[in-house]
């Protein structure tokens, strides 16, 4: 299987070889992190644009730390203390830092396709890092990587994606990559906030926690994402928490006793997860950072290195 | 999205080595290994994924027999220290395991040809990032010239003038089902 694809869009449109190709190249270098001197120099000369329109922790430190460890010139651009202030448009802003030569930008922004405008407007290669609530193919990828680490393959696994579905481009990307690798997805959560298409991509359908944890191998619970909500899906926090949160009382009751916890964050302890989960044995909240470096090293490294890539 | 060049095509032009001659190759490297280093005190094997890793693991146990000593043997994947990223197509990395600590050890890089140098050029690189080595030595099964770096093997199972069309395959037990060393000239189309 071999890298052509210029950007990194979204995993609806990778087949399954290339998320297999992208999860063991990042599996293979997960051995740098545990080196003294943690850099190669793979992209030496090579520059990588973190384009940041939305608040961010572990995707921007991460998509720094994998730069950087691989040799690459890294430089962050949030849109505050920017001139998006003066009113400069996304993409003449885009456009503007394209004109210096970068060979990767990696964007985040709150509206959904738009990575998917600056892959066409610009010649370097483009990597989603979530637009919206569209998609998050980085964070996908991880979170497989983490599953197939813990569980030593893909075949016929199980997995619940529980939450706010609605909002979630974690959930959208991994539907579509854990549906084309072959694994069951339920996704679980009030009805307003399981988005109406949500079987048209191949996912089950479940609006009780207590059903949908039953027989999976992997509960991925998603985070109460507040900040994008009109008012009124929900009739509180503690009324979601009480039906929709995941405590070990409830883990214990009705889940298999190897399932593994994982969460995209940031996490409302106490909202989705009681901290008991969050830091208890199941969870693998933290592997998935960890991965994430990984994975963001093997993704600048494919398209930095396909063939004729620019300035290669 | 670049084109794949078409692969060349290559038929067998002449044997180098059978499975005897490899062998008796690998014996004497072994014994001049132990010769040079006054024996296998501080020694350790790192082979280049992925034909030179066999060949490390056949060398140690050849050095178990011989002095019965247990060396390490660690992997290298010089993937991400090749200076062609971007020329060849999907860069495939396999992953580096040297699952000891080289500092102070005198370290044994074994790669099955050695042709232009630049792949061990590379795997100095790799290796010098992972610690500070006594000293690094080379071992190539097989040495076809045409070098474009100043690179100088200490040991070497047979020299081999070729020429830059051709190819030498080495077909080793673990990964092709046979022990056996060829020249290889393209077909023409």
């Amino acid at each position: 299987m071999s890298w052509t694809r210029k950007d990194l869009l979204a995993m609806r449109e990778l087949e399954a070889g290339e998320i297999v190709l992208l999860v063991d190249t990042a599996a293979s270098l997960q051995e740098i992190a545990t080196r003294d001197i943690k850099k190669v120099p793979a992209l030496r000369g090579k520059t990588v644009v973190n384009l940041f329109y939305e608040s961010s922790t572990r995707t921007r430190t991460s998509f720094e730390i994998a730069g950087k460890w691989l040799s690459a010139d890294v430089i962050n651009f949030s849109a505050s203390g920017s001139s998006t202030s003066k009113g400069e448009s996304f993409v003449d802003t885009a456009k503007n830092i394209a004109a210096m030569s970068p060979d990767v930008v990696v964007v985040r922004h709150s509206s959904a396709g738009a990575a998917a405008l600056l892959a066409r407007e610009l010649p370097c290669s483009i990597v989603n890092a979530g637009d919206g609530a569209h998609e998050h193919p980085t964070q996908a990828l991880l979170d497989l990587l983490t599953i197939r680490e813990k569980k030593g393959h893909f075949d016929g696994l199980h997995v619940a994606i529980v939450g706010d579905i609605a909002h979630s481009r974690v959930a959208r990307s991994n539907i579509h990559g854990m549906r084309k690798l072959g694994m069951t997805v339920t996704v679980a959560g009030p009805p307003t906030l399981i988005p109406p298409f949500v079987q048209e991509l191949g996912a089950k359908v479940s609006y009780r926690l207590e059903d949908a944890i039953g027989d999976v191998d992997v509960i991925m619970m998603l985070r109460l994402q507040q900040e994008r909500m009109t008012a009124g899906l929900i009739p509180s926090v503690r009324e979601y928490s009480r039906y929709w949160g995941l405590t070990l009382d409830k883990l214990a009751r009705h889940a298999r006793p190897d399932v593994l916890i994982m969460h995209p964050g940031p996490v409302n302890r106490g909202v989705e997860l009681s901290p008991e989960v969050a830091d208890g044995p199941y969870s693998v909240i933290l592997d998935q950072v960890s991965r994430g470096v990984a994975v963001r090293m093997g993704v600048l490294l494919l398209l930095a290195g396909r063939k004729g890539g620019d300035g290669g | 999205m670049g084109a794949a060049a078409p692969a060349p095509r290559y038929r067998e032009k002449a044997q180098v080595l059978d499975e005897t001659a490899l062998d008796r190759a690998l014996t004497r490297i072994a014994h001049e290994i132990l010769e040079k280093n006054g024996g296998a005190k501080d020694l350790a094997f790192v082979g280049l994924r992925t034909r030179g890793v066999s060949l490390a693991h056949r060398l140690a146990a050849k050095i178990a027999q011989i002095d019965g000593t247990t060396l390490p043997v660690g992997t290298l994947d010089i993937t991400l220290y090749r200076d062609d990223l971007g020329m060849r197509g999907t860069p495939v990395i396999r992953g580096t395991d040297i699952p000891f600590s080289i500092k102070d050890k005198t370290v044994i890089l074994v790669d099955d040809v050695l042709f232009t140098g630049r792949t061990i050029r590379a795997a100095l690189d790799a290796i010098i990032d992972l610690g500070r080595p006594t000293a690094i030595q080379l071992a190539c099964l097989i040495d076809r010239g045409h070098r474009e770096l100043p690179i100088r093997p200490d040991y070497i199972g047979k020299n081999l003038p070729t020429s830059r069309r051709e190819s030498v395959a080495v077909r080793l037990r673990e990964h092709d089902g046979e022990d056996r060393v060829v020249i290889e000239e393209p077909v023409e189309a």
